[in-house]
C-alpha cells in the first residue's frame, strides 16, 4: 500500500556496496545518524528502522528538494547551483520528458522516478538489485541506459552514482532485448 | 435598454402594438414618450449597476440564485469568472453563461499532482479554454492559472486573440516553454503584469528562445516581471534595458542566472520596486566584490517590502540586505541554508515582517529569534532542508512553542518537524486564536509525540477547538480516530484538510464527513479508510470541490456506488498499472461534481465510473 515491500531488502544491500564519491551525502550516512539518534533518545526506542522512500512523502515539491543537494563542494561545470537536467525518452512514449539527476540520491531512486513519470506504460517490476544486473533480465524487462561525454551508449548502474551524474548526457528506456545487446558489447 | 424586457413578465401595455404598424409606430412612440421603462426593465438597470459593487463569486452566486432576472443580470456583469475544478464545467457552458468576462481563474490538476501523485498527462489542458474564449471574450484582460497543462500553441493564441490583455499568472503550470513566453512579450502590447511562479518550463537547452528580447521597445506598461521558475539564462542586456525602460515596474524576481553583479545593475535602473527577487545572491566567476554597491542599492530602494530568491546565497552577501529589513513586510529565505548565528542580524531587525519563509537549518533557535522580533507575524512557513524521514530533526516543539508564544497574531503556518508533542500545539492553539491555516508536517510517519509517546490527537483536536476560524487543516504523525472526532466535532469553519498515514477505521472518515459542513476540499493518502467511510460523505459529496483518496482501502464497488448514487458526480479511478486488479483496494481515486459529466480527454490509465 505504501510503496514497495522489497526495499527494506535493498537497504541492507546498500550497506555492503563498494562507493566512490564524496562523504555524508549517501543513504549510508542518513541511516547511521538516525541509528545513533535512536539509542540516545528514549521515545525513540519505539522508533522503527529507517524506512524506504515513499512517493510524494514528506510534502515537498520539487524545486525545494533541490536544496538538500545545493552543498557547495559539489561545483561542477554548471552555473549558479543549477541542476542537471538530461532529456528522458522511452522506447514506444511519444514524448519526452526531463529531469534533474542531482535531485536523486542513487539508481534505485532515480529507477523509483522514472517509474513514476512513465506510470501508465507497461514497466515491469522493480528488480531489487541496486547495481542493475543484466543477466538477470528477462525478454520483457526494461533497462535504463544513458549516453555518457563520450557519445556512447552504457547500461546505468556500472558506476558509482556520482561518477554516473556527472558523465550522463541523457537517458533512455529500451527494451530488455535491446539492452542486453548493449550489455555484451565490450 | 429599449428592448422587450422578457417575457417573465407578461404586463407589456406601454409596448403593445399593432403588428402591421409595429415597426414604424414604435419609433414614433419611443420619440414621444420620456423614456420610461417598465418598472422591471428599471431594476434590471440599478441591478446590475449595483452588482457591479460585488466582486466575490460567492455573493455572485447567491445573487444569482435569486430569479431569473437577477441571474441575467449577473450573468451579464460578471467580470472576474472563477473556476476552482476546470473539469466541472465546459469552456462553452461557461461562455455561454458569462458573456462579459474580463478576467478568468482557472484551476486543474489536483494539489497531490504537486507530490508526484498524479501521473504525467492526467489533464487540465488550457486549450480547450483558450480555444472557446478567443472569439468570445475579445475584451479578455487577465488569466491566471494554477495547475493547468499550457502549451506553447495556446500562449500564441493567447497572445494574438486578446488586444487588451494585462495579466497573466501561472502558478503550478506546464507545459510552455520560453518559445510561449516569447509570445506573450511580443504580442501582448499593454502587457502589465508576466508572474511566472513554481511552474515546469520544459525547454531543450539547445532550443531555449530569448524571450526577453522580444518585448517591444520603448516605455512598457510592467507592472510586475515574476521569472525565478525559469530554468536558463535570459539575456540580460535585453533585461537590463527592459528594466530601464520599465517605470511603472514594482516587481521583479528574477531567476538564479542572475549574479549580485548584475542584480545591482538592476535595482540601480529600479529603485521604485516593492517586490525583490534576488537570483542567485553570490557572485560569478570573475566579478569581483559587490558588498558595498549592493548595500547601497538596498539603501536606495526606500519602497522594498517583500524580498526573496538567495537561491544559492553567498553568505557574505546577506548583511547587505540589512537596511532594507526595518521596511519589508515579507520574507522568503526558504533556499538559503543558513543557521541561526546568519539568521540573527537579519531578522532581528524585521519589526514589521508579517510573512516569513525559512528553511528548517536555522534550527529552534532561529525560530525563537523571529518569535522575539516579529511580533506583527501573520503567516510562518518551515521547510525542511533534507525533506527525509529519516534526516535530523532541525526544528522541533521547541520552536513551536516559542513561535505561538510571540506571533500571537499568526494566521497561518506550514511547519515540517521530525517529530512533535501534543504540548506544543496545544499552546498554539492557546496563544494563536486568529490561526486559519494550521499545517503541521511530522515527517515521520505514524510519530507520537516524542514526549508522552501518546497519538498527537489531543494537539490537533485543541487546534480545532480553540481556533474558532481554522479553515485549513493539515495533519500528521500518529493520529488515531480520536483526532477525526475532535475534527468533527469541533472543525465547524474547515474548508480544507489533508490527511496522510493517519486513522484506524471508517469511522475517522465518517466523523470528518458527517461533522464538517463547510468542507469542500478533501485530500487523503495512506489511511485505512474503506468503502463504508467513502459513503458516509453522499449526502455532501455536491457540496465539495473535490475528494481525493490515494492508498486508502476503498474498493471499485464503493466507488461505483458513489457514482450511482449521485449521478453529476464525476469519479476517476487512477491506475498506476494497466492491469485489470477488480478486487483489490483503488490506487487513487479522485472524484469532483460536474454539470457537464465525465471528461472527453481522459488519458488511458484514468477510468470514468
Amino acid at each position: 500500500m505504501e510503496g514497495r515491500t522489497d526495499l527494506e531488502y535493498c537497504d541492507n544491500l546498500e550497506a555492503t556496496e563498494l562507493r566512490l564519491g564524496l562523504p555524508g551525502i549517501d543513504r549510508a550516512a542518513a541511516v547511521s545518524k538516525a541509528n545513533k539518534r535512536a539509542s540516545g533518545d528514549d521515545c525513540d526506542l519505539k522508533r522503527s528502522p529507517p524506512k524506504a522512500q515513499v512517493v510524494g512523502w514528506p510534502p515537498v515539491r520539487s524545486s525545494y528538494r533541490k536544496n538538500s543537494f545545493q552543498e557547495k563542494r559539489l561545483e561542477a561545470a554548471d552555473i549558479a547551483g543549477a541542476g542537471i537536467f538530461v532529456k528522458v525518452s522511452m522506447d514506444g512514449a511519444p514524448y519526452l520528458r526531463k529531469i534533474d539527476l542531482r535531485i536523486y540520491r542513487g539508481y534505485k531512486e532515480l529507477r523509483e522516478a522514472l517509474e513514476d513519470m512513465f506510470k501508465f506504460l507497461p514497466f515491469p517490476s522493480l528488480q531489487c538489485h541496486e547495481i542493475l544486473d543484466v543477466e538477470a533480465c528477462n525478454e520483457s524487462e526494461d533497462a535504463i541506459a544513458y549516453e555518457d561525454k563520450d557519445g556512447d551508449w552504457m547500461l546505468a548502474g556500472d558506476v558509482p552514482w556520482e561518477m554516473f551524474i556527472s558523465s550522463c548526457r541523457r537517458l533512455r528506456i529500451m527494451k530488455g532485448s535491446e539492452a542486453r545487446g548493449l550489455a555484451s558489447s565490450p | 435598454m429599449l428592448e422587450n424586457c422578457g417575457g417573465d413578465n407578461g404586463d407589456d401595455e406601454r409596448w403593445s402594438l399593432h403588428p402591421d404598424e409595429a415597426s414604424q409606430t414604435k419609433f414614433r412612440q419611443v420619440s414621444s414618450i420620456v423614456c420610461m421603462p417598465p418598472p422591471d426593465q428599471v431594476l434590471e438597470n440599478v441591478l446590475e449597476i449595483v452588482l457591479c459593487f460585488l466582486t466575490s463569486h460567492r455573493d455572485r452566486n447567491a445573487a444569482s440564485l435569486v430569479c431569473k432576472s437577477w441571474f441575467r443580470a449577473e450573468a451579464q456583469t460578471r467580470q472576474e469568472l472563477f473556476i476552482g475544478n476546470c473539469y466541472a464545467v465546459s469552456p462553452a457552458r461557461a461562455i455561454d453563461r458569462f458573456r462579459g468576462v474580463r478576467s478568468l481563474v482557472l484551476k486543474g490538476k489536483p494539489r497531490f499532482a504537486d507530490f508526484n501523485l498524479v501521473p504525467l498527462g492526467w489533464g487540465a489542458r488550457f486549450s480547450p479554454w483558450v480555444a472557446g474564449m478567443s472569439p468570445a471574450y475579445p475584451w479578455l484582460e487577465r488569466i491566471c492559472l494554477k495547475r493547468m497543462t499550457v502549451a506553447d500553441a495556446d500562449l500564441v493564441l493567447l497572445a494574438r486573440s486578446f488586444t487588451s490583455f494585462r495579466d497573466l499568472s501561472l502558478l503550478s503550470c506546464d507545459g510552455f516553454t520560453t518559445a510561449g513566453l516569447a509570445a506573450i512579450a511580443e504580442n501582448c502590447r499593454r502587457l502589465r503584469s508576466l508572474d511566472l511562479i513554481e511552474n515546469d518550463v520544459e525547454d531543450d537547452e539547445d532550443e531555449v528562445v530569448d524571450w526577453v528580447s522580444r518585448f517591444p521597445p520603448g516605455k512598457t506598461c510592467l507592472e510586475s516581471l515574476v521569472f525565478d521558475c525559469v530554468g536558463f539564462a535570459v539575456n540580460f542586456g535585453a533585461l537590463e534595458a527592459l528594466v530601464a525602460r520599465s517605470p511603472r515596474l514594482r516587481r521583479l524576481r528574477v531567476n538564479d542566472y542572475i549574479s549580485v553583479g548584475r542584480l545591482c545593475r538592476l535595482m540601480s535602473l529600479a529603485p521604485q520596486l516593492t517586490h525583490l527577487g534576488t537570483g542567485s545572491f553570490s557572485t560569478f566567476e570573475g566579478e569581483g566584490d559587490f558588498r558595498a554597491i549592493l548595500e547601497s542599492a538596498f539603501m536606495a530602494s526606500k519602497s522594498l517590502v517583500c524580498l526573496s530568491g538567495y537561491r544559492n546565497l553567498a553568505i557574505d552577501y546577506l548583511p547587505t540586505i540589512y537596511p532594507a529589513c526595518a521596511n519589508l513586510i515579507s520574507l522568503n529565505l526558504s533556499y538559503a541554508q543558513i543557521t541561526a548565528d546568519m539568521l540573527g542580524p537579519v531578522i532581528t531587525r524585521c519589526h514589521n515582517l508579517q510573512t516569513f519563509w525559512v528553511l528548517d537549518s536555522v534550527r529552534d533557535e532561529g525560530l525563537q529569534m523571529v518569535a522575539a522580533t516579529c511580533k506583527n507575524l501573520r503567516e510562518l512557513r518551515v521547510f525542511p532542508l533534507d525533506p527525509t524521514e529519516d534526516s535530523e530533526g532541525s526544528v522541533s516543539d521547541i520552536g513551536l512553542q516559542a513561535i505561538s508564544e510571540g506571533c500571537k497574531h499568526l494566521e497561518s503556518i506550514l511547519y515540517f518537524c521530525q517529530s512533535m508533542t501534543n504540548a506544543a500545539v496545544v499552546a498554539m492553539s492557546n496563544n494563536c486564536q486568529d490561526l486559519l491555516v494550521f499545517r503541521l508536517c511530522i515527517m515521520g510517519r505514524h510519530r507520537p509525540d516524542h514526549l508522552t509517546g501518546e497519538p498527537m490527537d489531543e494537539g490537533f483536536g485543541a487546534i480545532v477547538q480553540n481556533c474558532k476560524n481554522l479553515t485549513r487543516l493539515a495533519v500528521s504523525g500518529l493520529l488515531t480516530d480520536n483526532a477525526f472526532s475532535y475534527i468533527g466535532k469541533y472543525g465547524k469553519s474547515v474548508k480544507t484538510l489533508s490527511v496522510a498515514f493517519a486513522g484506524n477505521s471508517d469511522l475517522g472518515l465518517r466523523y470528518v464527513l458527517e461533522g464538517c459542513p463547510k468542507l469542500q476540499k478533501l485530500e487523503i493518502r495512506d489511511s485505512p479508510f474503506g468503502d463504508a467511510g467513502l459513503l458516509s460523505g453522499i449526502h455532501h459529496y455536491y457540496n465539495m470541490r473535490f475528494l481525493w483518496m490515494s492508498s486508502c482501502k476503498i474498493t471499485l464497488t464503493g466507488c461505483k456506488e458513489v457514482a450511482r448514487r449521485l449521478p453529476h458526480m464525476v469519479v476517476e479511478v487512477i491506475r498506476d498499472r494497466p492491469e485489470d486488479d477488480s478486487g483489490s483496494f483503488m490506487e487513487k481515486a479522485y472524484m469532483y461534481r460536474s454539470l457537464v459529466g465525465p471528461r472527453n480527454d481522459a488519458p488511458p490509465f484514468v477510468k470514468l465510473l
